[in-house]
């Protein structure tokens, strides 16, 4: 089963990563929702890294790397990019406000947090990687 | 993502069919910001075939909310399949937008 793939920083590689994800858990047995929620996670911070730290360079790329051991998922995605890319404290969002403002933008994060149990930003020499982990049952 | 219009004589039904994320979205932006989408009363968007939102899609629709609250056009969720309810619940926004299970109760609300 792969568990690694490389992608290039562009949009249009988000669904090689969804389809990516959803092969390696799709033996697992694991419910519909419980790989969607995943699935979700990795394409919120890969689409992160893509627009805002790397405002969509096809020349950089990403490494994503997925390992389940005894029910412990746990996917690290590496930003081969220079630009160090550490996202705010986890906050939540007020949504009405959001849609009294017309705002796009801001709520990925905030799902990426509430879908996994840890979700770790930090530098490894001048990258930076995103570490989520879940337990899955 | 393909996005299909299907008008009535007061209501627009769009009709997604794919993945809707950071890639694909714009074409459902560009659908929504159309300035006759307001002579509408109610559009109805039916998600039977919606496999996958993220947040940049749930973004399109909270963008576009309150220009039709303003003009009075009443947006609603049909037919939505039940990962893609579970990410509009993990948000909170099932208690802002009118998520309905059917078509007829979706030309109801």
């Amino acid at each position: 089963m792969k568990s690694a793939l490389r992608i290039a920083c562009s949009r249009s590689h988000l669904q090689q990563v969804r389809d990516f994800v959803r092969t390696y858990l799709s033996n697992r047995q694991l419910p519909e929702i419980a790989i969607n929620q995943v699935v979700l996670a990795v394409d919120e911070v890969v689409a992160n890294f893509i627009i805002h730290a790397n405002g969509e360079d096809e020349s950089q790329f990403l490494d994503l790397k997925i390992d389940i051991k005894e029910h412990e998922l746990n996917v690290e995605i590496t930003d081969n990019g220079d630009t160090i890319y550490l996202p705010e404290p986890h906050q939540n969002p007020d949504l009405r406000d959001y849609i009294r403002q017309g705002r796009k933008g801001g709520m990925g994060m905030t799902l990426v947090n509430r879908l996994m149990d840890r979700v770790v930003f930090f530098t490894r020499g001048n990258h930076t990687v995103c570490h989520l982990s879940k337990h899955l049952a | 993502m393909k996005v299909t219009a299907q008008p009535t004589a007061d209501t627009l039904t769009l009709l997604l069919d794919g993945e809707l994320d950071a890639s694909s979205a714009i074409v459902l932006d560009t659908e929504l910001a159309k300035p006759d989408i307001l002579d509408y009363r109610k559009v109805l968007i039916d998600c039977a075939k919606l496999s996958y939102i993220s947040s940049a899609g749930l973004g399109v629709f909270i963008s576009h909310l309150q220009r039709f609250q303003d003009a009075h056009v009443k947006l609603v969720f049909f037919n939505m399949q039940e990962k893609v309810f579970n990410v509009f619940e993990i948000l909170g926004l099932d208690a802002l937008m009118t998520i309905v299970p059917t078509a007829t109760e979706a030309e109801a609300a």
